[in-house]
């Protein structure tokens, strides 16, 4: 532990995951009204599910997956102190959720260009399932598009911390809980993946 | 301290790809198991390939192999809190 100021890196840990589980349980709530809905309304959701963009979907499951891996890879750079290597991996994560958020631009352009939006006249007009499904589906991803944009920033702030030299191989916590951070986004993307492009 | 120790563990750069290259793999399975004709096992199927999946991600990734007791315990306790919630909506939901 360093001298001049007190670190409680155990503590700064336990927060981080206390916060994450917060987290888990919100998006574990959209994705139990997701199932409750799914039960009552098989066919619409089936329907309106068979209409995603399966491409989008996939691709945005590999940039994820692929800057989860990135940002994995800094926190191993960052404990063998090569900074240099850590501002790189961080650059591709950022890079990735940049990717991410354009893809997610184009894929809700070209639905909302259909006429799918919630409270859209073609939404009110269809079967109420289908309506319920994607007022989730722009909850949910949306929620999830907010959490890809908050942690890109808390990356960013982490690289140029790291390249100030105030994060270093001997003090890193706050990197590592911007890979945990974003481990999240991954995660629930993970299972967002497989219930809006999926299952049905 | 004692937390030092369960910190400094380093996981090599060919680890963390392996573990990629699985999440890829396993992503690639879930999109070919979801064009199968399987009816309601799609949804059992999906869901265990992305179970699998969070279970790496948290496991490596995000270090929980190698945390301490207090982590593991506390991860069980928020899963298994959200599992008696998912439960008994659908105990609900399905019998109602």
């Amino acid at each position: 532990m360093s001298h001049p100021a007190h670190k409680d890196y155990a503590g700064s840990k336990l927060g981080m995951w206390l916060f994450l589980f917060t987290e888990l349980l919100l998006f574990g709530g959209l994705f139990l009204l997701y199932g409750a809905y799914l039960a009552r309304y098989p066919h619409e959701f089936a329907a309106a599910g068979r209409d995603m963009h399966l491409f989008f979907g996939t691709l945005n499951t590999v940039v994820l997956i692929t800057s989860s891996l990135l940002v994995a890879m800094s926190v191993t750079a960052i404990q063998q102190d090569q900074r240099r290597t850590v501002l790189w991996l961080l650059g591709g994560t950022i890079l990735c959720a940049a990717i991410f958020m354009f893809n997610k631009y184009l894929e809700w352009s070209a639905e909302i260009g259909r006429g799918i939006y919630p409270n859209s006249p073609k939404l009110v007009a269809g079967p109420p399932g289908e309506s319920v499904f994607y007022s989730l589906y722009y909850l949910t991803v949306g929620l999830h598009g907010l959490h890809v944009l908050v942690g890109g920033t808390l990356l960013a702030v982490v690289a140029l911390r790291v390249k100030k030299g105030s994060i270093h191989g001997g003090d890193y916590v706050l990197l590592e809980n911007g890979a945990l951070y974003w481990h999240l986004v991954d995660l629930i993307w993970i299972f967002i993946f497989p219930f809006y492009y999926l299952i049905l | 301290m004692t937390s030092e120790t369960s910190e400094s563990h380093i996981i090599g750069y060919g680890k963390l790809t392996a573990i990629w290259l699985l999440l890829l793999f396993l992503t690639a399975l879930t999109v070919w198991v979801s064009r199968q004709d399987l009816g309601i096992g799609h949804v059992w199927g999906s869901l265990a390939i992305a179970s699998a999946k969070a279970g790496l991600v948290i496991a490596f990734f995000m270090h929980m192999r190698y945390e301490g007791r207090l982590l593991r315990w506390l991860l069980f306790v928020a899963l298994l809190t959200l599992a008696i919630f998912i439960g008994l909506t659908f105990f609900d939901v399905l019998y109602r």
